[in-house]
């Protein structure tokens, strides 16, 4: 259901660098973001790069794991940037931004506390466009084959045989 | 080359829907010399075909027609257009199912005489009993492989399984085993032992777990006395002005619409689509419906009251290593209203792949209280909670007129409410689930609430008396006599069991009858 191409691959080739936006994680050139250690890039088309930035800044806020790279982020939310899309998440990302300014801060992305972008989100949670990115992401991001591994999870079994003889019954802890 | 039967042929038995009632009522028919079409309205796929992949074998065999949803139930919320989670394919939900069988506890088909009158529920006597369902109760273990009888060994415990022992005997649990299931654990009838592989609920890749897709349906075929027809949506079910049935209109692959005429029709399409299949019947002759005089088609919807007990552990488990769901605490199983609700309650095995475990261990949930949860998903061990629900009259599958399918039929609305003594079983079960856990060092347990329902039932139930249902103790419509209804959607009450080797008993004990009451020339 969700595409699983390697975030490193794809993103080696669009690779570009830009200025380091002051308060982001991101570096930002003209129709690119980037991840300032050059581990994945986006070109984006529809979507305004401090968009995409903040999406994935706002996805990384809702399902946080810390072990987890920028780039599995970066792929489960890309499907945003497309012109049936664009106008939805343009909006959603202004009041992100709106929300963030009525607390003092520039923007979503100059929220430095996980805590206060945290609070923003829960006073946005019942909104539509808060709703599609989470509901998105429970399939975008855990159901990348590439992030499994980083949980443990094994994923299919079938062609090794499954674990009849790989450890269906090992816990040795008990 | 396979059987056809002519569209005119009203010489058939039509059998609506391939799973667990439909498909073992064809089966059983066409071994007798009765010859069988069936109706289903998914395709075919078979273990070569099935993906060890929870969200790609889903959008492969699962429901996924539209249904809405109301009521207070959290399904609702949360997965508004899925009530329920049932497979559309060949052999119907026997490819997705875990396979554990268990009988009824005798008292379990007399519920109104043995908890009595219970405010708010429905509640009614089985015209059946268990003396009565034994030896059908012997011939569908024999038909499932069941473990643990007919001297099948037990399958071997998974880790899941090691730590809800442990738990389970540290709480002075004493039934507890890796219980009754239709998984080989040897060879046995044609098929091979459970290889541990995890993915029950994907279609076992081996044939190790019986299915109908890959047992009853081909060997009701080989008689040449079935034919099954893929892809045939029924769309209503015609009768002739005496008020009996003719036969079935379908959407066939091509969204014709085709008329197989019929000398008995069998109803098995699961206990959502069962019911809608009824009202959408409905003609001058029987506006509310058909077989519907007691005006009780759809009503006291039970899904049996579930909900999950996740934990975490400070070291692995491995919890999706093996079979899905082996293991089995009985001791809750008993009536005893001390508790504070009557009935009672199983507690089994239960593992999700990571991708499941994202959409359902708490839906909706997000922050790190969720995402805490998922890091340790290596060390996280889970059982599922299975008891009887109460049937209540305003729990109900209603046509919605305001939605209507592919073919332009409206769909079904499915409306639930908790009953207050679904939600104290539930608590009690949450409290003893987590206590088996944390007995083995738990450092977190997770009370889940329950996922879109796998266990639909009594949307055309049983009753000994025309009024109080839709069938009597053959599964015949009390209204008309060639129509049967053949899948869980008959159950009276849903007892604390997982309902589909009684689904199986009944499809054997009922197409015994329909071919005895044909050969008397009743039928
Ligand atoms: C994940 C999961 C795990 C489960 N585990 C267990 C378990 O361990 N033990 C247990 O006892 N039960 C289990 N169950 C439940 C079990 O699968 C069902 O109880 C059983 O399959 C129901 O049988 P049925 O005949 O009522 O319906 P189904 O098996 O659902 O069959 C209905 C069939 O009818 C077809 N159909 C519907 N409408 C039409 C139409 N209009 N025209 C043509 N065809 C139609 C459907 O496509 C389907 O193939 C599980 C279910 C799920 C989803
Ligand atoms: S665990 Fe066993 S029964 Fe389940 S799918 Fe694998 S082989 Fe089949």
């Amino acid at each position: 259901m969700t595409k699983t191409a390697s975030p490193r691959e794809m993103t080696r080739r669009q690779l570009l660098s830009g200025t380091v936006a002051a308060s982001a994680s991101f570096a930002i050139g003209a129709g690119f973001i980037a991840a300032p250690d050059a581990a994945w890039a986006l070109e984006v088309t529809h979507l305004k790069p401090e968009t995409m930035a903040t999406l994935v800044r706002m996805a990384r806020d809702i399902y946080p794991h810390d072990q987890v790279g920028d780039e599995y982020y970066v792929i489960a939310v890309r499907g945003y940037d497309s012109a049936e899309m664009a106008e939805m998440v343009e909006a959603g990302i202004s009041a992100l931004d709106a929300a963030a300014q009525g607390r003092g801060f520039d923007s979503y992305l100059d929220v430095g506390w996980e805590r206060d972008r945290v609070d923003i989100l829960r006073a946005m949670e019942e909104s539509h466009f808060f709703q599609t990115v989470r509901g998105g992401l429970v399939t975008g991001l855990y159901n990348q084959k590439a992030v499994w591994p980083i949980f443990g999870y094994e994923g299919e079994s079938y062609s090794e045989g499954g674990y009849m003889d790989r450890g269906f019954n090992d816990i040795n802890w008990l | 080359m396979a059987t056809s039967f002519d569209l005119d042929d009203d010489n058939v038995v039509v059998v609506i829907g391939t799973g667990a009632g439909g498909g073992v009522l064809a089966n059983e028919l066409a071994q007798k010399g009765v010859h069988v079409v069936a109706l289903e309205a998914g395709g075919r796929y078979l273990p070569e075909d099935y993906v060890n992949d929870e969200w790609e074998s889903f959008g492969q065999l699962a429901w996924l027609d539209p249904r809405t949803t109301s009521g207070d139930w959290r399904v609702a919320r949360d997965f508004s257009g899925l009530p329920a989670w049932i497979v559309k394919a060949v052999g119907g939900t026997t490819t997705h199912w875990a396979g554990a069988s268990l009988r009824f506890q005798d008292h379990e088909w007399k519920a109104l005489t043995t908890y009595g009158r219970v405010q708010g529920a429905n509640l009614l006597d089985w015209p059946i009993d268990a003396e009565e369902m034994d030896p059908w109760y012997d011939l569908a273990e024999k038909k499932l492989g069941v473990t643990l009888t007919n001297g099948h060994a037990g399958l071997p415990g998974n880790n899941n399984y090691l730590v809800f022992e442990k738990g389970a005997k540290a709480l002075g649990y004493k039934e507890v085993n890796t219980g009754r299931m239709a998984i080989n654990s040897e060879w046995n009838d044609d098929r091979m032992a459970c290889q541990q592989t995890g993915f029950c609920f994907q279609g076992c890749k081996w044939g190790a777990k019986w299915s109908a897709a890959y047992t009853d349906i081909p060997r009701g075929e080989a008689t040449g006395n079935l034919e099954v027809r893929e892809h045939a949506h029924a769309a209503r079910i015609l009768h002739d002005d005496a008020g009996k049935v003719t036969g079935v209109e379908y959407f066939d692959r091509d969204g014709n619409l085709q008329f197989q005429r019929a000398r008995i029709v069998a109803l098995a399409g699961n206990s959502f689509e069962s019911p809608r299949l009824l009202l959408n019947s409905a003609s001058s002759m029987f506006p509310d419906g058909l077989a519907n005089s007691s005006g009780q088609v759809g009503r006291n919807y039970m899904r049996h009251m579930t909900g999950s007990v996740y934990a975490i552990f400070d070291k692995p488990v491995k919890m999706w290593r093996g079979t899905t769901m082996a293991g089995i605490i009985q001791d809750e199983a008993r009536h005893d209203p001390s508790r504070g609700f009557v009935g009672g309650y199983e507690l089994e095995t239960l593992a999700l792949g990571l991708p499941f475990m994202a959409a359902f261990l708490d839906p909706g949930g997000w922050g790190r209280e969720f995402t805490t949860a998922l890091d340790h998903y290596e060390n996280m061990a889970g059982m599922w909670i299975v008891g009887e629900d109460m049937p209540q009259e305003t729990n109900r599958v209603t046509l919605n007129h305001d939605v209507h399918d592919q073919h332009g039929l409206p769909v079904a609305n499915v409306h639930f409410d908790d009953h207050p003594n679904d939600i104290a079983m539930r608590n009690h079960a949450y409290r003893q689930g987590q206590a088996v856990y944390q007995a083995v060092g738990a450092t977190r347990t997770f009370p889940t609430p329950p996922y879109p329902s796998t266990h639909n039932l009594g949307t055309n139930r049983m009753s000994e008396h025309a009024r109080d249902g839709v069938v009597n103790r053959w599964g015949q419509t009390h209204d008309i006599a060639n129509l049967f209804v053949s899948d869980g959607s008959q159950f009276t009450t849903g007892a604390a069991e997982n309902p589909t080797l009684t689904i199986v008993a009944l499809a054997i004990r009922q197409a015994d009858h329909i071919a005895r009451e044909m050969s008397a020339g009743n039928l």
